[in-house]
């Protein structure tokens, strides 16, 4: 049966409350622990992308089946600047914010599957899936 | 306010994370643990992250600031107790905690920080190791 859960993120509290959902549905999928510990990961460094750049939005998360396999889904949503130069914005190293510039590369590599959509002056949504 | 316990032992300081820290708890240890360090003369910090599920780049940088705040005011850090999940999360993150010392446990990060900083004649050799680093950088 699938699950899904939608959030907001407009707060750094709320990133640690998408963190504890994102456990959550992890553990219920099956995941191990080291799988648990990266879509967590995962999803800690897109909800703070979420909240610092594009100013708060939404998070869906969905438990997914195909065929014999279960995963998990993760659709991060802002109505924020958008990003001009998305294969800059995946460098490692590169920020315009404070940070180390590891949030996006790091979330890709964490995740199996990995899209961004961004429009400037629109907004910004990326999706992973991790599969068991 | 909320916040993480700083406890002093001898010349230590020591802070245990038992908390799913947000950004902003995580920000207010590291000003406060500057701050004791000054108060306190503490030439050591141990930060126990055993009870931490995740490390992502946000604390990674936090854990990396303080451990360079702390040398600026002549204290060692040494992070102890990585599950061994984080470290492997770490890693594919692209997070090396270059500059952090790592022990696997409180124990082994005691006897790290004592004889980092216990005997004179380490002095020497941190000395040495200051130098090393930075002729890398030039």
């Amino acid at each position: 049966m699938q699950k899904i859960e939608e959030m907001d993120i407009q707060s750094s509290a709320d990133v640690v409350l998408v963190r504890q959902a994102v456990r959550q549905f992890a553990i219920e999928v099956g995941f191990g622990l080291v799988d648990q510990t990266k879509i967590v990961t995962a999803a800690s460094e897109l909800a703070r992308n979420t909240l610092d750049y594009g100013g708060g939005g939404t998070v869906k998360l969905e438990t997914l089946q195909e065929g014999g396999r279960r995963g998990l889904r993760l659709t991060f949503e802002d109505q924020g600047p958008g990003i001009a130069d998305i294969e800059m914005a995946l460098k490692d190293g590169f920020t315009t914010g404070g940070g180390l510039g590891m949030g996006l590369g790091g979330a890709k590599r964490l995740a199996n599957e990995f899209e961004i959509e961004s429009v400037v002056g629109e907004g910004t949504r990326v999706i992973v899936v991790r599969w068991r | 306010m909320e916040r993480i316990a700083i406890l002093q032992m001898g010349e230590f300081l020591l802070v245990t994370i038992q908390v799913d820290m947000h950004d902003r708890l995580a920000m207010t240890l590291q000003d406060d643990l500057t701050n004791r360090i000054s108060q306190t003369h503490a030439n050591g910090v141990l930060i126990d992250i055993s009870a931490l599920e995740i490390v992502d780049s946000f604390i990674g940088r936090i854990l990396g600031n303080i451990a360079k705040m702390s040398r600026v005011m002549d204290a060692e850090t040494v992070v102890v107790g990585m599950q061994p999940a984080v470290a492997i999360t770490l890693v594919e993150l692209g997070l090396s905690l270059t500059g952090i010392r790592t022990a696997l446990n409180v124990e082994k990060g005691m006897a790290l920080l004592r004889s980092s900083i216990g005997e004179p004649a380490n002095a020497q050799a941190i000395a040495t190791k200051w130098d090393a680093e930075d002729d890398a950088e030039d």
